[in-house]
């Protein structure tokens, strides 16, 4: 029983990081119609920022918000610098675009910091276990979930209440009579895209939290695994993103723990061909996207 | 209001627009006719800013061409597009409010939603539904209440009547009449040209891009060319 709770937060808490991940993903896809998979890279910003800020012992919470803050602005400036004069470029080009920045920025972090792992201690009262009743559970996991849940709630009301959460959400279904309305595609695509880095840093913070390190190519594993959770949920869509991501963590911490020994090293060839098994089941993703029309 | 000319607009290879020239006097209802593929969305649309094109566009004398759509419309010309183009996900409060979001905040975005909600009641029975769910009837009332949001002195309807059944069509004309004496300037896209004529000022027919006559409403009803090919005798 113990051993099936733990793993389930395990799973849930995974999954979390996935989905926030997928859904930085999808903002981006679904309006702009570009796989960013420079996304892994906005993480290791993140993830170096919060590497200098306990180095230097600033308090975590002020660490956290600045490491977010700073994958946000990384990835406005990405949509500045590289994917704004290839707006009118085919998704295949925006899609090599992404890989440039990606690779660019993985460059920089060797040649610029280093190309071994740096550390980052979390504070002891963070790294131990919570007891209820007869059950002790991870605080990391715990506080990840709930991170998790605050941060979709947040974006759901952003989504739901602001201005510009409703023109992302009609952007996505129709670009162009979006701009009739008035509302700057300019504007619209920067916000998309930093939201899409405050959610890489949350994930990234969340990623960090459990590894304990971060190196330059931290973010190629995450971003994959979000890229194979946003196709699981539909591609381009945010609550196929969000079921995708658990979908996904969910999977692979149940195949971890309950294969047996023998069939552990092919772990994620049994997630994989689960994926496989989704996607036989519902080609176009556990919830599609609504495919609008795009400038 | 709105003069146009020497206007081209060009899809790669393909003219559909060449060398027009017209113009909507102010406080008029001004409607273009064609067959499919004459070019008429194609002139909406190089208006609006969505279609790339050449020649001179000008709006109470100031020229609106090669300005983004998203100026455009805070000149005051708001299109209202063919095909409806509501956001279906997302509630007719939503649209409304997206409708109006930069030209009017606060107060006066609630007295616009409140004034279109007014003119059509059928959007304040749906007011939390998703546009998706409206009927095409209800979706073009939506389409056009939004584009209204804008308080555009030039408002630019493609095909409204298209798909809709006969006593909606009705309604939709009926609209377009009553927004004329509001002081809305019109410029009317119609495959309808036997109702869209009843109700216009001027009309100008188009054919593959050109244009081939030009008349007020009452003479165009009664040409040869236009009772042959559109009103069916």
């Amino acid at each position: 029983m113990d051993f099936f709770l733990q793993q389930l937060l395990n799973a849930v808490s995974l999954g979390g990081i996935y989905a926030l991940l997928a859904l930085g993903l999808a903002v981006v896809f679904s309006i702009v119609a570009l796989i960013n998979f420079a996304h892994g890279e906005l993480m290791t910003v993140a993830g170096y920022v919060l590497f200098v800020c306990i180095l230097y012992a600033v308090p975590l919470p002020i660490a956290v918000v600045a490491a977010i803050a700073a994958a946000a602005v990384a990835a406005a400036a990405t949509e500045r610098l590289a994917f704004r004069p290839m707006r009118r470029a085919d998704p295949t080009s925006l899609m090599l675009t992404s890989f440039a920045v990606s690779a660019i920025l993985k460059v920089l972090f060797q040649n610029g910091i280093s190309a071994r792992p740096k550390p980052v201690p979390l504070p002891p009262d963070l790294s131990g276990t919570l007891t209820f009743g007869p059950v002790r559970l991870g605080t990391v996991p715990l506080a990840s979930i709930l991170v998790t849940c605050l941060s979709l709630f947040a974006l759901t009301l952003f989504l739901k209440r602001t201005v510009m959460g409703k023109a992302m959400r009609a952007a996505a279904e129709d670009f162009q009579v979006l701009r009739l309305m008035g509302i700057r595609a300019n504007r619209v695509i920067a916000a998309a895209f930093a939201l899409s880095g405050m959610l890489a840093g949350i994930s990234a913070a969340l990623w960090v939290a459990q590894r304990g390190s971060v190196d330059p190519l931290m973010g190629f594993v995450p971003v994959l695994k979000a890229f194979v959770a946003s196709v699981i949920g539909g591609l381009g869509s945010l609550s196929g993103a969000v079921a995708g991501g658990f979908a996904l963590g969910i999977a692979e911490v149940l195949f971890q723990a309950y294969l047996p020994d023998a069939a552990l090293p092919f772990r994620d060839a049994f997630v994989l061909g689960f994926v496989v098994l989704l996607l036989l089941w519902r080609p176009d993703g556990l919830i599609p996207a609504r495919t609008g029309r795009r400038s | 209001m709105l003069e146009i000319e020497g206007l081209s607009v060009r899809y790669g290879a393909v003219e559909a627009v060449g060398n027009l020239g017209f113009t909507v006097p102010k406080g008029s209802i001004t409607v273009l006719l064609g067959a499919n593929g004459a070019g008429k969305s194609s002139t909406l649309n190089a208006i609006s800013g969505l279609a790339p094109s050449r020649g001179r566009i000008a709006l109470n004398g100031a020229e609106l061409g090669g300005l983004p759509p998203e100026e455009i419309v805070r000149r005051g010309v708001a299109l209202c597009p063919e095909g409806r183009r509501v956001f279906p996900s997302l509630s007719v409060a939503d649209n409304l409010h997206l409708g109006g979001a930069v030209h009017a905040k606060g107060e006066e975005l609630a007295r616009r939603t409140e004034a279109e909600l007014d003119r059509f009641p059928i959007l304040r029975e749906r007011y939390h539904q998703k546009a998706g769910l409206l009927s095409g009837g209800e979706q073009q009332m939506l389409a056009v209440a939004r584009a209204l949001m804008s308080a555009p002195r030039l408002l630019l309807l493609d095909e409204p009547s298209l798909g809709l059944a006969p006593k909606v069509v009705e309604q939709v004309f009926g609209l377009i009449s009553g927004l004329r004496t509001q002081g809305i300037t019109i410029l009317l896209v119609e495959q309808n040209a036997e109702r869209a004529l009843e109700i216009a000022d001027h009309g100008y027919v188009l054919q593959s891009g050109a244009l081939v006559l030009s008349g007020s409403g009452r003479e165009l009803a009664e040409s040869p060319l236009i009772r042959d090919a559109y009103l069916a005798g």
